[in-house]
């Protein structure tokens, strides 16, 4: 199952996917704000990872992007590549499959007929011949595949990853973490991916972006070849530091107020 | 019809009810045992056939000691007669066919009272569930009118329709109502928020959401009250035909006490348990198939 990657994939990809600029956006409820003044600029076909504390906002961010909530102040952009609104489609951390659907309707969902693609893209996430069974019959892996299948037969120019693999034991999550780099690689897209696990995050993006005190704290820009990452020295050097940030909430705020000043993208 | 009761409300913290498929669910279609260790012992040392009619034997020794005390003399026939007399009046009557015509005249009733309860309850319980205005609206002055035992109204029914078919085929429909109503509402409120959010950020539209998402995931509880308001609706037809009719089952037990026929009385008995039973076994073999895609609902052995 595990596909075999190329070990010098090149890390600058020809633009492809959908643009994404946010300009100052806030999102407080009540008296709590989450986001504050976020600017950010996703570039077309990139892969970017969102790490951060709980409650550091990064699931509203995508839910924001994603247009499930409406952000308090600022503005949210999506440019695609053609002239028709660009198609963004989440995948969560439970998978949400209908469980009384089958596992092939459940990729049909929204998209009636498409049933040559819906099988092929089954085969592709590697439940060929799974498609009549019900979500109930599968293992948590499996249904996460089928959430996968799902958000990818709409061709989305923007793919949202909130924590997708969070439920999964570590094989299945490293299983899990190659079938969408290799999916990403086969048909570019932009990705924005949420998560807790500061390796997976690496691993996988082009750029890895740290929230804290609801706006961009730390802009990683991470340029080694994608294959052979695990356990490279820089990326556990990398690794070592972001936890340390994580774990020590007092000097990682500080820390991102001198990185923000620094390394903050510019939007305007 | 807004949306609002479906669907958390922008940036709510999420507060869902427990996933009912969870991760374990593969464990849910392993056989299940039947019981306690000793029962499953010797469940399984009896051949498949003497499982299937093991549940039989009890209902079976019932019987044989009923027709042994009614022909021994010990059981006096005025008091319950012999099942071989009770067969014999049910064959009677189904020679001169006056017994189908009863059957008819009661199934008839019970269909379309249990069609005009289920339909509106269904009706309601949609609304109210899925419209918050309409919660306001109805659902306090139906809670109220929910208080009032619907047998209750048996003496305005016949004030107001003496004894035709309106009493009896209102009284079912209303004892049908409340149940599928109330188990409507809940079914509704009881679906997954986050599987209709899912479902509007992949674009479907609000028809879509409640056919694909609303509809069958309110659909086990409501299938739960359509099963208990068929038995409400053939009680409420006992007690209409038995209090006033001049046709169907409830007719021939009270005109066979008028003429002390206890074999008549015990056949209308058998009959009305016979059809609640049937009605049990089809809501059981919708439920099967509609909810198939719920491990609970699936044949344990497989």
């Amino acid at each position: 199952m595990a596909p075999q990657l190329p070990s010098s994939v090149p890390v600058t990809r020809p633009p492809a996917g959908a643009r994404l600029l946010l300009d100052a956006v806030g999102r407080r409820y009540g008296d709590r704000r989450v986001l504050e003044n976020l600017d950010l600029e996703v570039e077309p076909g990139s892969f970017v990872s969102f790490l951060g504390p709980s409650g550091a906002g990064k699931s509203t961010l995508l839910r924001i992007v994603a247009g499930l909530e409406r952000p308090s102040a600022g503005s949210v952009e999506l440019r695609g590549t053609g002239p028709e609104p660009v198609t963004a489609r989440m995948m969560f951390q439970e998978d949400r499959l209908l469980p009384w659907r089958s596992v092939e309707n459940n990729v049909l969902l929204g998209v009636g007929g498409r049933r040559e693609e819906a099988r092929a893209l089954l085969e592709a996430v590697g439940l060929a011949g799974r498609g009549g069974a019900w979500p109930a019959e599968l293992s948590g892996g499996q249904r996460q595949r089928v959430a996968l299948a799902r958000a990818l037969l709409h061709q989305p120019e923007l793919l949202l990853l909130d924590e997708p693999f969070g439920a999964l034991d570590a094989i299945t999550r490293i299983a899990m973490q190659q079938l969408v780099e290799r999916l990403w690689l086969d048909q570019p897209r932009t990705v924005l991916l949420v998560t807790h696990d500061v390796e997976e995050a690496l691993v996988l993006s082009d750029r890895v972006l740290v929230l804290a005190g609801g706006s961009v704290g730390r802009d990683l820009r991470i340029d080694l070849p994608r294959g052979g990452r695990r356990g490279h020295p820089r990326l556990v050097a990398w690794k070592e530091e972001i936890l340390q940030g994580l774990l020590e909430p007092a000097s990682a705020t500080k820390g991102a107020a001198r990185e923000k000043a620094g390394t903050r993208p510019t939007t305007s | 019809m807004p949306e609002q009761p479906l669907l958390a409300k922008d940036g709510e913290p999420p507060s869902w009810p427990a996933d009912a498929t969870g991760q374990e669910t593969g464990r849910a279609t392993a056989p299940r045992p039947a019981g306690p260790p000793a029962t499953r012992r010797i469940a399984r040392l009896l051949p498949p056939l003497g499982r299937a009619l093991a549940p039989w034997a009890v209902p079976l020794l019932v019987l044989v000691v009923w027709q042994v005390t009614a022909q021994t003399g010990a059981l006096s026939p005025s008091v319950l007669p012999a099942p071989e007399a009770v067969l014999r009046a049910g064959s009677d009557l189904a020679a001169t066919g006056e017994l189908q015509r009863y059957i008819l005249t009661s199934l008839r009733r019970i269909a379309q009272g249990f069609a005009l309860g289920a339909a509106t309850g269904l009706v309601l319980g949609f609304v109210v569930g899925m419209s918050k205005p309409a919660e306001l609206l109805l659902d306090r002055s139906l809670q109220m009118v929910r208080t009032i035992p619907h047998l209750a109204l048996v003496p305005l029914m016949i004030a107001w329709f003496g004894i035709g078919e309106e009493p009896k085929i209102l009284l079912v429909a209303l004892g049908t109502f409340f149940p599928i109503y109330l188990n409507t509402v809940t079914g509704i409120r009881g679906v997954d928020p986050k599987l209709l959010q899912l479902g509007r950020s992949y674009g479907l539209g609000r028809w879509s959401l409640i056919r694909d998402i609303a509809v069958p995931g309110a659909m086990p509880t409501i299938l739960a009250g359509i099963r208990y308001s068929l038995g409400v609706a053939w009680m409420t037809l006992v007690i209409a035909e038995t209090i006033s009719a001049d046709d169907g089952i409830g007719y021939l037990a009270q005109d066979a006490r008028q003429m002390l026929r206890t074999d008549q009385i015990v056949l209308a008995i058998v009959l009305y348990a016979l059809a609640g039973l049937l009605a049990d076994l089809l809501t059981r073999l919708i439920e099967r198939r509609v909810l198939r895609w719920h491990p609970n609902y699936r044949r344990p052995s497989r």
